[in-house]
């Protein structure tokens, strides 16, 4: 493999400093009463307290999976802290009241918490380690009756919404690590939009790691009301620590009739060293459910950070005539290991789902596309359309494609197309000759691999992500 | 199309050039001058086609003696794309795809690096649409070509045409057709060949690498060199290549032998 591209995929990583700030961290190691220390910190209903209890001892029980296409060693739940929150006043009237810290650590990231956003009318909830530290536009939001909140504030201002809906969609005893994350989940995002509500402006989410060994468990629950829409945006960064940090989400949607959720991420937690030390490990549990006739679940990912990433958004298509899709562009470089895709379980009449997967590999870094689409018996004409592309830069990356298929009902309609591609050299000496460099030749290849992806965010995210894919695989070249 | 103000673009002397560790040319001597179009014939493996990439800087050929002057300068002091910006264009004879990224997209990138470097006016996507539309109609072309993906399932006389149209965007000083007129049916060949002679100017110079004396019924040659063994054993006018097609290469080598115990 040439220098050229050799130096094109090692970029440093931008986000990777640590911001400091007085903390309240919680003393390492797992048991009920690291449980109940959370709960008691939050304030939270007995209800919640037990929802918690309940799933510790299912975990418990359970094992690590195994099946994933990653290898890392076995990690020790007793030496990392559950709850990490920077000190400040309990409650707060506006974000002037926000740390001063705490900003420009987020103007740092490019989240501008002030004027920038309210320019670009996109709310945001911001997650530093295991707290909400702000949530803008609530009230324009209030006046249409959507509820836009950190998920503490949730479980104390909407318990009956949080109670209702809370495990619906991934079960506390789904998967080893949504037991864990419903055991010591520390904050997220709700949201909800009523019935017939189209949401007035993107939602938005920004989720930072900056405590060493400290984990992050966030929750989110978004609701959408039968005839209700929504668009939401997540995004994720942490400090470069030599040490590996584990990150294990749930995130639930419920979509009732006609609703319609759109659910864009760009996850870029660091990813380790370019000798594979440190980074994030990423064992997220994602999950939609259609529950309503016609209603439509989105999921868009650009995922390009983490040491290892484990991750299938997916969407339960149960109302009849709903409809799934998952847009996704997956990363990798140096020893980051992913094993994403997604599943799309056809159970209502006439579901419909379209899968999108885009991995690109470089360095020694190995992509696994992993996905289920299962037709059960009462999904009479359902139709999927599943095509994974894979990319190759270099020749020690790996690339591979995982699919499931379980068709029980005759006149279900299943596509799958695969394809694999490498930059070669013959491409870029191509380009050479008309004059362009490599480093602006592969960003055009890439871009034009992920366009179909890149095509379904918001626009301000697409900018960024296109970004990103920049800096994580050009560089300086000659 | 020779002019008594005719430059010298390219001087080749002496080149021999490897690839895997296997000598392809072997001292090889090439003047070419504004205003003259070359044609390079030989056998299969004499080294045409090396020549050719060795010119454009391919990373697979290992220079190993003799020197290459562009215009005054040293041709292997500039990496592969800043010949290119300077003026040297090789036409592929296997066009490379990318799959992805629209023909559009790709022609308006290389057009704009290469206006960038000489100083000129770059052109926004609706501003490219129009000028290159109107390069097309120099080929022949069906405006959906634009909206494929470069190369992609393109056919062999497709992609032909669509490096003549980078040619004519590109407007280079030394433009080398390698094989262009190999895959192309005779139709074709007459749009292509025509489409060369629009672009060849007094200031610019077109090297052909051929096999073929069809192509030259097209495009007329100044000079006609014969390659064997990695060097140019003999030139001539256009009525070479006539001699080329009735007697085909072996008389050439025989009779260079020949000379060449001669003066021994």
């Amino acid at each position: 493999m040439s220098a050229v591209l050799q130096n094109l995929v090692n970029q440093p990583y931008k986000h990777g400093f640590v911001t400091d700030i007085e903390s309240d961290v919680a003393a390492k190691g797992l048991n009920e009463d690291t449980i109940r220390m959370i709960s008691a910190k939050k304030n939270e209903p007995e209800w919640l307290l037990e929802f918690r209890l309940k799933s510790y001892r299912a975990w418990l029980k359970m094992e690590e999976p195994k099946w994933p296409n990653v290898h890392y060693p076995k990690i020790d739940f007793q030496t990392i802290s559950y709850y990490a929150a920077p000190k400040q006043k309990p409650k707060l009237k506006s974000m002037d009241e926000v740390d001063p810290e705490l900003l420009r650590t987020f103007e740092k990231l490019g989240v501008p918490l002030h004027e920038r956003m309210a320019l670009a009318g996109v709310a945001v909830d911001v997650i530093f380690d295991s707290v909400s530290v702000a949530t803008t536009y609530k009230h324009k939001l209030a006046e249409v009756g959507v509820i836009f909140c950190s998920m503490s504030e949730a479980v104390l201002e909407h318990p009956e919404l949080v109670k209702k809906y809370l495990g619906t969609v991934v079960p506390t005893g789904d998967n080893y690590y949504a037991a864990l994350n419903s055991a010591v989940f520390t904050d997220g995002s709700f949201c909800f939009i009523p019935k017939g509500v189209k949401c007035p402006m993107d939602l938005s989410t920004y989720f930072r790691i900056n405590t060493e060994e400290s984990g992050q468990f966030e929750r989110t629950l978004i609701i959408a009301e039968e005839g209700a829409s929504v668009s939401y945006l997540e995004g994720c960064t942490a400090p470069a620590f030599s040490t590996n940090q584990l990150h294990a989400a749930v995130v639930e949607l419920v979509a009732l009739d006609n609703a319609d959720i759109k659910y864009s991420t760009v996850q870029n937690w660091y990813a380790g060293d370019e000798n594979g030390v440190g980074g994030i490990y990423n064992f997220v549990t994602k999950r939609g459910l259609c529950r309503g006739v016609n209603s439509r679940i989105s999921w868009t990912q650009v995922e390009t950070g983490s040491a290892i990433t484990w991750k299938y958004p997916s969407v339960v298509l149960l109302g009849d005539n709903s409809v799934g899709e998952f847009y996704s562009v997956a990363v990798t470089n140096n020893y980051q290991q992913a094993d994403t895709g997604t599943k799309m379980i056809h159970i209502g009449k006439n579901t419909r789902s379209t899968i999108v997967a885009k991995g690109i590999s470089a360095g020694r870094s190995n992509n696994s596309y992993r996905g289920l689409v299962r037709i059960a018996p009462t999904a009479a004409g359902a139709r999927n359309y599943s095509q994974c592309d894979s990319m190759l830069i270099g020749d020690r990356s790996s690339a591979n494609t995982f699919p499931y298929i379980q068709v029980r009902n005759n006149s279900a309609r299943v596509e799958h197309e695969a394809s694999t591609s490498k930059i070669g050299e013959d491409q870029l000496f191509y380009f050479a000759q008309r004059g362009v460099d490599a480093e602006a030749a592969v960003s055009m290849i890439i871009n034009g691999f992920c366009k179909d992806v890149f095509q379904q965010l918001p626009m301000e995210f697409a900018v960024e992500a296109t970004k990103l894919l920049g800096f994580k695989l050009e560089g300086s070249v000659g | 199309m020779m002019n008594r103000d005719s430059k010298t673009l390219l001087e080749v002397r002496g080149l021999c050039a490897s690839v895997n560790a296997i000598e392809i040319l072997k001292g090889f001597d090439l003047t070419v001058k504004s205003g003259e179009v070359h044609a390079l014939m030989g056998p299969n493996g004499s080294g045409k086609s090396t020549f050719a990439k060795v010119l454009a800087g391919h990373a697979a050929y290992e220079i190993t003696g003799g020197t290459v002057v562009f215009e005054g300068r040293n041709l292997f002091e500039l990496a592969p794309e800043e010949r290119a910006r300077a003026g040297v264009f090789l036409a592929f004879q296997y066009p490379i795809e990318i799959p992805g990224v629209a023909n559009s997209q790709f022609l308006r990138l290389t057009y704009n690096t290469v206006q960038a470097q000489r100083g000129k006016d770059e052109l926004d996507p609706l501003e490219f649409d129009d000028f290159v539309r109107e390069k097309m109609k120099l080929l022949e072309m069906n405006p959906d070509f634009l909206d494929r993906s470069v190369n992609e399932g393109f056919s062999g006389g497709e992609k032909k045409r669509n490096e003549i149209l980078q040619m004519a965007l590109l407007e280079p000083r030394l433009a080398i057709l390698d094989e262009t007129d190999s895959g192309l049916d005779i139709d074709a060949l007459r749009v292509v060949a025509n489409g060369v002679n629009q672009l060849a100017t007094k200031d610019n110079a077109i090297v052909l690498v051929t096999h073929y004396q069809r192509l030259l019924n097209y495009i007329v040659p100044d000079f006609v060199h014969v390659m064997e063994a990695g060097r140019i054993i003999k030139t001539g006018g256009k009525e070479l290549a006539l001699e080329l097609e009735t007697r085909g290469y072996d008389w050439v080598g025989a009779e260079h032998k020949a000379a060449a115990r001669v003066t021994a």
